[in-house]
């Protein structure tokens, strides 16, 4: 085995966490600064992995560190990355030190819890992206609803104890539900193999199940991830958890937590249940296409920023689910560019609505106006966070989102129409948005607002850059995915459509 | 070396934004720079091509591979194409954009966000350099969606009034519904294809079925009627006057709107294997050429006025344009010549805005040609050219549209003599109420000519008026330049040339005389008894009333009852659920830890569950 690499990946955070509790540290350094330098510290990790990550290597997973932890069950302590999983990892990486800075006065009081359960957010969707073990991933997917749930409860807004208890709720049913069905493919395994194992790769590869358990199951997983990356109508959580966390909390949630449900249904649905996820991928398209639709319009009718955000991800959450299941590279290449460009909007979006909140304690939309004035640069950061969100071409957002509708197009044209009407619903979401909080006259609320200042412009500036750069170069996400996204194909056995028309190409 | 044309202004716009109020003062005279060295490029690209034997004419420039899926086929580079077509447009907008440049230096001195203002002008010719200099339909996408963002930016500059504001969103969501049809167009393209590179497509095009070329025809239409300002999309472009003068000038009349045109000429392989495809253009071009001359007849705002004018002459160009090969070459040449022409219309109203206060209302104006001499000048000659006075620049353009549109079909040719028509009536209007008949100048204003750099390239845009047209149309420079791009036939006419343009000449005085006999005096205040038409007209014959009732007020209603629907059917559903287990946490807060203790019940729960299933699954 080479040198475990994702193990310190996910050891850092941890560290970083036990660090906040020991009291000669905290002599130096104060828990922001723990935090962010861990954080930091894990960045530098997963740039080091990512080096050593072939890309043209065929392998199902690279850079493997596995090791027996309940040998009787067959559970290992299996960490992998595919290609997916790095692009994940990545994002997980970039933007927890962003919100660890970005925190402002809810990490002085209690900060040592804050930036405790924030640095264990990161460690658990580290380790849900990186698990290879499906006893492990269903661990650390339950575990990653403690730290939000004490973000949200114990930091959040008015009515944030109830919020909590809903995303609870709505994440411990997933759970349950999909615990059974682990428990269920536990069994299958050891009756057909005569031998329990957890690995997803050899549940993939070795296992015939009979077909009407395989949808059973397949059901089992599906709501849980659905509710995770929610789709409607398993949404209604976030809207209210959103609302009352703070900026950094929904990033974190939102930006990285979520896709955690869409990236399941690439890494463990479909390679474990290639018949059931094509027999249901009809009616699945169809649900996205509703949360596309469905909760683009909420979000025009939103009055709150914050529950506005919410329902544009829902959406968002739509296209992405829907590249997943149009079952061609285009398609998931761009589930999950959009994923990286959903990530780093929505960061984007929260982080600059959330310095504007802070000052006027109030998410309300009519509560602002005419804050291109008075504040030209936080404008400035989150209208470029809004076009990239709602797909400008020459941004990040609009590649993932191309390419989705595109591979959608390839197979089944009516459901790419009708989404295609949802770019027309995000200019007036977003740009409405746009024109009640920044243009108009200023009013006596808002005349006081103060600009970002120089260290949190500082702050924003690495989400915008990567936006325009991903936008303009998504190469390197797109190559790193490719191979996961043919084994993908390949697991389905299903193939790229080719164009109608064969062409005799003179250029090449 | 093309692409730093584009990068020049891109740059310039980047420091301009990224740097702030440290680049205020040099800021204007960077991007003037970035804008005049783009021109620059664009004339050397120019006369690289002028060297090359005609057939060669065509230089494709890989810059670097953008989405690239080897998997599935997919290969799309960031590609320029310099070919007579893109770079006639590079010279348009360069030359008169650099030009409005200069005169935003006077007419925006007095602004504070000054230099904001100029790094939105620079990110426009950026944008819209790429939408031109694009080798494919997506690439030219990113240019045409960030040409509608610099418009969105410019149209709400004045962003502190609320109209300014609503009419930028408004121009953007129309937009977007014309980018949900170029979208579409370019899946399709990719679909039928494997490609959408303008080579591969006019290669491929002959051996696709019809429908292909019918969808992809209909598709991108759709997409020229909303940056174009066309039929059904059109209602935007009245309210985008909200925007600085010079915005209007070079967005909204000279180069952006017409962007449109382009599409449809550089897709003109498509167009000419679906005669129904074509059919649709003309009639599109056909009912926007009237709208928005009836529309201009009737407003008294001078911008709105020039605004449905725009319209109106953008409908000859898109009417030209489905004409076919006949057809392409003079909607470029009118392009080009009302590139010039409107311009310098728009630039003088900015001057007359500029000297009384900023009104608009022509019924406030009046005899300012006694004031404002170099103005009223400049403005005439445009003036003569849109009427397709010889020698004027759109003598030349507008009669080979008569021309084209004749050989066609007789209702075509109807139709844009009746343009003519209706466009001198209510130019002829527009003169006389602003610079002629009596003053009715508010009591406050003080008209005087403005300063040289607004007047200097009103001046030079004013020689491009009268001159543009016979130099592009002497030898018939303009159709061999363009017919390796656009092809070109003769167009067979029922008449003769002269006959056509006697009866053309004879169309407009009419409208003139009609024009100078009903404006023989103006009132201060606009009657209110009016005709039918008249009052439709003001109503912008009622595009905004029919969009309001028909998609705004439903959707709103539709978007709050869903919200309303989500709240308590949806969500309820859970609350229901939620009240009863929200009970039982209650109880189990009065226990010291609540959350907490709730939680790591249930985690000892499921825990104990997995252990126990698992154990007798090893039994």
């Amino acid at each position: 085995m080479n040198f475990p690499w994702l193990f310190f990946i996910l050891l850092t955070p941890l560290i970083g966490t036990i660090l906040l509790f020991i009291p000669q540290v905290k002599k130096y350094f104060s828990s922001k600064q723990i935090a962010f330098y861990s954080s930091i510290v894990t960045l530098i990790f997963v740039t080091v992995a990512s080096l050593q990550f072939d890309i043209s290597s065929n392998a199902q997973t690279q850079l493997d560190v596995s090791f027996d932890w309940i040998p009787i069950f067959g559970i290992s302590f299996h960490l992998a990355l595919t290609g997916i999983s790095l692009v994940l990892v990545g994002l997980t990486a970039v933007l927890t030190p962003i919100v660890v800075l970005a925190c402002q006065h809810e990490g002085q009081i209690r900060s040592r819890e804050y930036f405790m359960w924030i640095l264990l957010t990161e460690a658990s969707a580290l380790a849900v992206f990186m698990a290879r073990d499906l006893f492990l991933f269903y661990v650390v997917f339950e575990a990653m609803l403690i730290p939000i749930f004490f973000l949200v409860g114990r930091f959040g807004g008015a009515r944030r104890n109830s919020a909590a208890l809903k995303f609870l709720l709505f994440g411990l049913v997933g759970g349950l539900v999909m615990l059974a069905a682990v428990i269920w493919l536990y069994f299958i395994a050891v009756n057909q193999l005569g031998r329990g194992t957890f690995s997803i790769a050899a549940l993939s590869n070795e296992l015939k199940i009979d077909i009407w358990t395989e949808r059973w199951l397949f059901l089992g997983f599906f709501l849980a991830f659905a509710l995770k990356a929610p789709m409607v109508p398993g949404h209604t959580w976030l809207p209210d958890t959103a609302e009352q966390a703070t900026p950094g909390t929904s990033t974190m949630l939102i930006g990285i937590l979520d896709k955690v449900g869409t990236y399941a249904m690439l890494a463990i649905l479909i390679p474990i249940f290639p018949n059931a996820s094509k027999e249901f991928a009809p009616a699945i398209i169809i649900l996205a296409l509703v949360s596309i639709i469905y909760a683009a319009l909420i979000a025009i009718a939103q009055k709150d920023m914050k529950r506005t955000f919410a329902y544009i991800s829902i959406s968002h959450f739509g296209f992405i689910v829907m590249g997943i299941f149009s079952f061609t590279s285009i398609g998931i290449i761009g589930a999950t560019v959009y994923m990286v460009a959903h990530g780093l909007s929505t960061a984007a979006l929260f982080l600059t609505a959330g310095y504007l909140m802070r000052q006027k304690d109030t998410s309300l939309i009519n509560g602002f106006g005419g804050l291109t004035k008075t504040a030209p640069l936080l404008t400035g950061f989150f209208l470029v966070a809004s076009l990239s969100s709602i797909a400008l071409p020459g941004l990040a957002g609009f590649v993932g989102e191309f390419m989705v509708l595109t591979g959608t197009y390839q197979r089944n044209q009516i459901a790419a129409v009708i989404a295609t009407l949802g770019i027309i619903l995000a200019a007036i979401y977003m740009l409405w948005l746009y024109q009640r909080v920044f243009t108009g006259p200023e009013n006596d609320g808002t005349k006081n607002i103060i600009d970002l200042n120089t260290k949190q412009t500082l702050i924003l500036t690495p989400v915008v850059v990567l936006t325009i750069i991903f936008g303009l170069f998504p190469a390197p996400v797109i190559k790193v995915s490719e191979t996961a996204v043919s084994n993908t194909l390949k697991v389905l056995k299903v193939s790229d459509p080719l164009p109608r028309i064969e062409m005799v190409k003179q250029n090449d | 070396m093309i692409a730093l044309a584009i990068a020049l202004p891109a740059l310039s716009a980047a420091i301009l934004l990224s740097f702030g109020r440290r680049t205020n003062k040099f800021g204007p005279y960077l991007a003037i720079s970035a804008s005049t060295g783009a021109f620059l490029i664009g004339l050397w690209q120019f006369f690289q091509l002028l060297g090359l034997p005609k057939e060669e004419r065509t230089v494709i420039t890989a810059v670097y591979e953008w989405l690239v899926v080897p998997a599935a086929n997919l290969k799309i580079n960031f590609g320029l194409q310099a070919d007579p077509l893109s770079i006639s447009f590079v010279l348009l907008i360069t030359f008169v954009g650099t030009l409005i440049h200069i005169y935003s230096l006077g007419y925006m001195s007095h602004d504070e966000n000054r230099r904001r203002f100029f790094a939105y002008l620079n990110l426009f010719v950026a944008a819209m350099l790429l939408l031109v200099l694009a080798d494919n339909y997506l690439l030219l996408y990113v240019g045409w969606e960030g040409v509608g963002l610099a418009s969105y930016l410019l149209i709400g500059f004045w962003q502190h009034k609320n109209s300014a504001a609503v009419a930028a969103k408004k121009a953007f969501v129309a937009n977007r519904v014309g980018d949900f049809g170029l979208s579409l167009a370019i899946m399709t393209m990719f679909l039928v294809f494997g490609s959408v590179s303008f080579v591969d497509i006019n290669q491929g095009i002959s051996s696709a079925p019809s429908w292909v070329s019918l969808t992809l025809g209909l598709l991108l239409l759709l997409a020229a009627c909303g940056k174009s300002a066309q039929f059904p999309l059109q209602s935007w472009l009245l309210d985008a006057m909200e925007g600085p003068t010079p915005v209007s000038a070079l967005i909204h009349a000279a180069t952006m709107v017409t962007a449109g045109v382009y599409l449809i000429v550089r897709s003109g392989e498509i167009f000419n294997t679906s005669p129904t495809a074509q059919t649709a253009v003309v009639i599109i071009g056909a009912i926007s050429l009237l709208m928005g001359a009836i529309i201009g007849a009737a407003k008294d705002d001078i911008k709105k006025s020039l605004a449905g004018s725009t319209m109106s002459q953008i409908g000859y160009m898109v009417l030209a344009a489905g004409l076919g090969p006949i057809g392409y070459v003079f909607a470029i040449l009118h392009l080009i010549t009302h590139g010039f022409f409107k311009a310098v219309m728009f630039l003088g109203a900015g001057s007359v805005m500029h000297a009384t206060n900023d009104n608009v209302d022509m019924r406030r104006f009046g005899g300012l040609s006694k004031v404002m001499v170099f103005t009223t000048i400049t403005f005439f000659i445009g003036y003569l050219a849109i009427l397709g006075i010889p020698p004027f620049a759109g003598f030349y353009s507008k009669d080979h549209i008569i021309e084209a549109a004749l050989s066609h079909s007789w209702w075509a040719g109807f139709v844009v003599l009746f343009g003519a028509g209706l466009t001198a009536f209510y130019m002829t209007r527009m003169v006389v109420m602003t610079f002629f008949s009596k003053q009715r100048w508010h009591d406050d204003v003080h008209p005087h000519e403005s300063p040289l750099s607004m007047t200097i390239p009103m001046i030079v845009l004013a020689i491009g008026s009268t001159f543009i047209g016979i130099f592009l149309t002497q030898n018939h420079a303009l159709e061999h330049w363009l017919e390796p791009v656009t092809g070109f036939s003769e167009p067979e006419l029922p008449f003769s040339i002269l006959t056509i343009t006697l009866i053309t000449l004879g169309v407009v005085a009419v409208g003139v005389l009609l024009a100078i006999w009903q404006y023989r005096s103006v009132t201060k205040v606009a009657p209110e008894k009016v005709s039918l038409v008249v009052s439709a007209a003001r109503k912008d014959l009622y595009g905004d009333i029919l969009n309001e009732n028909l998609l705004m007020k439903p959707g709103q209603r539709l978007t709050r009852i869903l919200g309303y629907f989500d709240k308590s059917v949806v969500d309820g559903y859970y609350s229901g659920i939620g009240s009863l287990t929200g009970g039982i946490s209650a109880r189990l807060r009065r226990s010291e830890t609540g959350f907490v203790r709730s939680y790591a019940m249930s985690i000892i729960l499921g825990t104990a569950i997995i252990v126990i299933l698992l154990l007798i699954a090893r039994l």
